[in-house]
C-alpha cells in the first residue's frame, strides 16, 4: 500500500469523524436544508469534471463524457447552493421578538 | 500550480465546507454558512482552474458551466417546496452521474498514458464508478416516484431480490474484470448494470419511505465523490464527499429510527405493499362510529381554548393549505390561544421538510415543536387539530402489536381533550392501515380538503 493512500485514507476517517460530529448537531428543524446543503457540497465534482475535462484526450468520446460531468456537476453545485439559500431564507424568527 | 499547492489551496474550500455545516446548528446563522460554503466551492473551482494539469478544452468548461449552472439556477428558482424532495432527488442523481463520469474518463487517460491503473486506483475508481451510477439511477426514479411519474407504490416481482443481488454481484464482477484487463468498454458496461440496479432497487421501495430513500441516496453520492477524490488524489474531494456521506448516513438511521424499522426493513421490506388489505381488515372500526363535526362546531371548540396544537402532515402540503393555517392559527392568537405546530420527523416526504414548508408560509420557527417536546404537552392541549396527517398520529403505533406501524414513535395527540381530524374521506394514509384515532370519542372529523376547511374555520371563528 502507498503511502499516499494511507494518507488519504486517514483523510478520509477523520472527515468521517468531522461529519458525523458536525452533523449530529444539526436540528431536525434544518434537515432539509442540510441535506440539499450537503447535495450542493458534493458537488464538489465540479473539481473533478474540470480536471478530467482540461486533460488532453486522444478521442472526442472522452471529451463528450468530460463534458457531460461538467454539466452534471455545475448544475448540482449552482442547484443545491440556490435552492438551500432560498429555503434558509425563509426561516425567520417571531418578528415581536427581540433578535 | 502543482497538485500540492492545489492542495494547500484546497484547505481554505475544506474549512469553508465545515463551517457550513457548523453554522447549520441554528436557523440563525445558517444562510450565512450556506454562503460562506458558496465561497469555498467558487475558489475550489478557481484553483483547479490553475491546476498545471488542466490545458485543454476551457471552451468546453466554460459551456459545460454555463448549461448546468442555467439549469441549476432555474431549477432551484422555480421549484416549489412541496417539490423540494425530487429537487433533492435530481440534484443528487446528477452529482453521482458526474462522479460516475469523471472515473471513467480518468480510468481511460490513465490507461492510455501508463497501460495500467494500478490496483489502489483501480479500486477507487470502480467504487467511484458503481456507487456514483447508483445513485444517479436509484435517484432518478425516486425523482419518478415523488412527481408521479412513476406509481408511488411499491413495485415488486417474483424472484425481484434474488435478481437485484445479481445485478449487484455482477456490476462489481463486470468491474473487477474491467480492471483487471484495464478494459474501458468492460468499465462502461459494469456502469451501465450499476445503473439498472440503481433502478430496480429503489422500484419496490414505496413513498412513504422516501425520506430514508433519499437520504441514503444523498450519503451514496458522497461516498461516490470521496472515492473520486482517491482516483485524482485531490483531498478537498476526499473530505467534502466524506462530509456529505457522514450526514446522510446519520440522516438515513435518523429517520429509520422514526419509523421504528431498520434499514434494511425499508429498503427491502416493499412497506405497504402487502400488508395494505389486511391490516385495513384487521384493524377495522368494529361498529365503532365516527363524529362528522361542521366547521362552526370546531370554530367554536378553537376559539374558546386555550391551548390548540396544530399537526401538519403531507396532505396539508398537497393542498397547500399552510398558509390558510397560519392565518387561522394567528387569529386564534389573537383570541388569546396558545398556538403551537406538533412536527413529526418523518411529516413530509423528506427530513424536515414540513419545517420549510411552514417556514414558507411565514410561520415563525419558534413555534415549530419536535416529537419529543411537544408530547408530554399534549395531556395539557384543549384542542390538537390534525390536517393532513394520519399514520403519524395513529395510536395503533403505540398500542396494536399486530399493526405493521407498531413500534413506531408517534405524536400522542388522542392524549389530548379533544382531536379534530381534517380529512377529506376516511381513507387510509400511505401505510394504508386503519386509523382508530378516528373512532375515539375524543374525536371529531371534518370532512374537507384542507385548504378549504382552514378557509371555512378562518370565517367561522371570526364570527364566533
Amino acid at each position: 500500500m502507498s503511502a499516499q493512500l494511507v494518507t488519504e485514507l486517514t483523510i478520509l476517517v477523520l472527515a468521517a469523524f468531522v461529519g458525523f460530529e458536525v452533523i449530529s448537531k444539526v436540528p431536525t428543524l434544518l434537515h432539509t436544508p442540510l441535506m440539499s446543503g450537503t447535495n450542493a457540497i458534493h458537488g464538489i465534482v465540479i473539481v473533478g469534471a474540470i480536471i478530467v475535462m482540461g486533460t488532453p484526450h486522444p478521442g472526442l468520446l472522452m471529451r463528450i463524457l468530460s463534458f457531460i460531468a461538467v454539466v452534471l456537476a455545475s448544475a448540482n453545485v449552482v442547484g443545491g447552493f440556490v435552492v438551500t439559500d432560498r429555503m434558509l431564507e425563509m426561516f425567520k424568527k417571531r418578528p415581536d421578538e427581540p433578535q | 500550480m502543482s497538485a500540492t499547492t492545489a492542495n494547500l489551496l484546497y484547505l481554505f474550500t475544506i474549512a469553508a465546507f465545515i463551517l457550513a455545516l457548523r453554522f447549520l446548528s441554528s436557523p440563525r446563522h445558517a444562510r450565512l454558512g450556506v454562503q460562506i460554503a458558496a465561497a469555498g466551492m467558487l475558489w475550489a473551482v478557481i484553483v483547479t482552474l490553475s491546476l498545471e494539469r488542466v490545458v485543454t478544452g476551457y471552451w468546453w468548461m466554460a459551456a459545460g458551466i454555463a448549461i448546468g449552472s442555467a439549469i441549476g439556477v432555474v431549477g432551484a428558482r422555480k421549484v416549489k417546496m412541496t417539490a423540494m424532495p425530487q429537487m433533492v432527488a435530481l440534484f443528487n442523481g446528477v452529482g453521482g452521474g458526474a462522479a460516475s463520469l469523471i472515473s471513467l474518463v480518468e480510468f481511460h487517460t490513465v490507461w492510455a498514458l501508463n497501460g495500467d491503473v494500478g490496483v489502489e486506483r483501480g479500486v477507487s475508481t470502480v467504487f467511484s464508478a458503481l456507487v456514483g451510477s447508483i445513485s444517479f439511477a436509484g435517484s432518478m426514479v425516486a425523482f419518478g416516484k415523488l412527481q408521479d411519474l412513476i406509481s408511488g407504490r411499491p413495485i415488486t416481482y417474483p424472484g425481484q431480490q434474488v435478481g437485484n443481488a445479481l445485478l449487484f454481484v455482477g456490476s462489481i464482477a463486470l468491474g473487477a474484470v474491467a480492471m483487471a484487463s484495464v478494459s474501458f468498454w468492460l468499465l462502461a458496461a459494469a456502469i451501465l448494470v450499476a445503473a439498472l440496479f440503481g433502478v430496480v432497487f429503489v422500484l419496490p421501495i414505496g413513498g412513504a419511505d422516501m425520506p430514508v430513500v433519499i437520504s441514503l441516496l444523498n450519503a451514496f453520492t458522497g461516498l461516490a465523490a470521496a472515492a473520486t477524490g482517491f482516483v485524482l488524489h485531490s483531498n478537498v474531494l476526499i473530505v467534502s464527499g466524506m462530509l456529505v456521506g457522514a450526514s446522510g448516513t446519520l440522516l438515513t438511521t435518523l429517520m429509520a429510527k422514526a419509523m421504528n424499522r431498520s434499514i434494511a426493513n425499508v429498503l427491502f421490506g416493499a412497506f405497504g405493499k402487502l400488508d395494505a388489505t389486511e391490516a385495513a381488515v384487521a384493524g377495522g372500526s368494529d361498529g365503532a362510529t365516527v363524529r362528522s363535526a361542521t366547521a362552526d362546531d370546531v370554530a367554536v371548540m378553537l376559539a374558546y381554548a386555550r391551548r390548540v396544537v396544530f399537526v401538519p402532515g403531507y396532505g396539508l402540503a398537497v393542498a397547500q393549505a399552510q398558509h390558510d393555517v397560519r392565518n387561522l392559527a394567528e387569529l386564534l392568537e389573537g383570541k388569546g390561544v396558545d398556538v403551537k405546530y406538533a412536527i413529526h420527523p418523518v411529516a413530509g416526504r423528506m427530513p424536515g421538510h414540513m419545517n420549510v414548508l411552514l417556514a414558507e408560509a411565514n410561520v415563525p420557527y419558534d413555534e415549530l415543536v419536535e416529537m419529543e417536546q411537544i408530547n408530554p404537552e399534549f395531556p395539557q392541549t384543549d384542542v390538537a387539530v390534525i390536517v393532513g396527517a394520519n399514520d403519524v398520529v395513529n395510536p395503533a403505533a403505540r398500542n396494536q402489536p399486530g399493526s405493521p406501524i407498531y413500534g413506531m414513535p408517534i405524536l400522542d395527540v388522542d392524549k389530548s381533550r379533544n382531536v379534530v381530524v381534517i380529512k377529506r374521506s376516511m381513507s387510509p394514509g400511505f401505510a394504508g392501515i386503519d386509523n382508530p384515532l378516528f373512532y375515539d370519542a375524543k374525536t371529531v372529523m371534518l370532512f374537507d380538503d384542507a385548504k378549504a376547511a382552514m378557509e371555512k374555520l378562518i370565517v367561522a371563528v371570526k364570527t364566533v
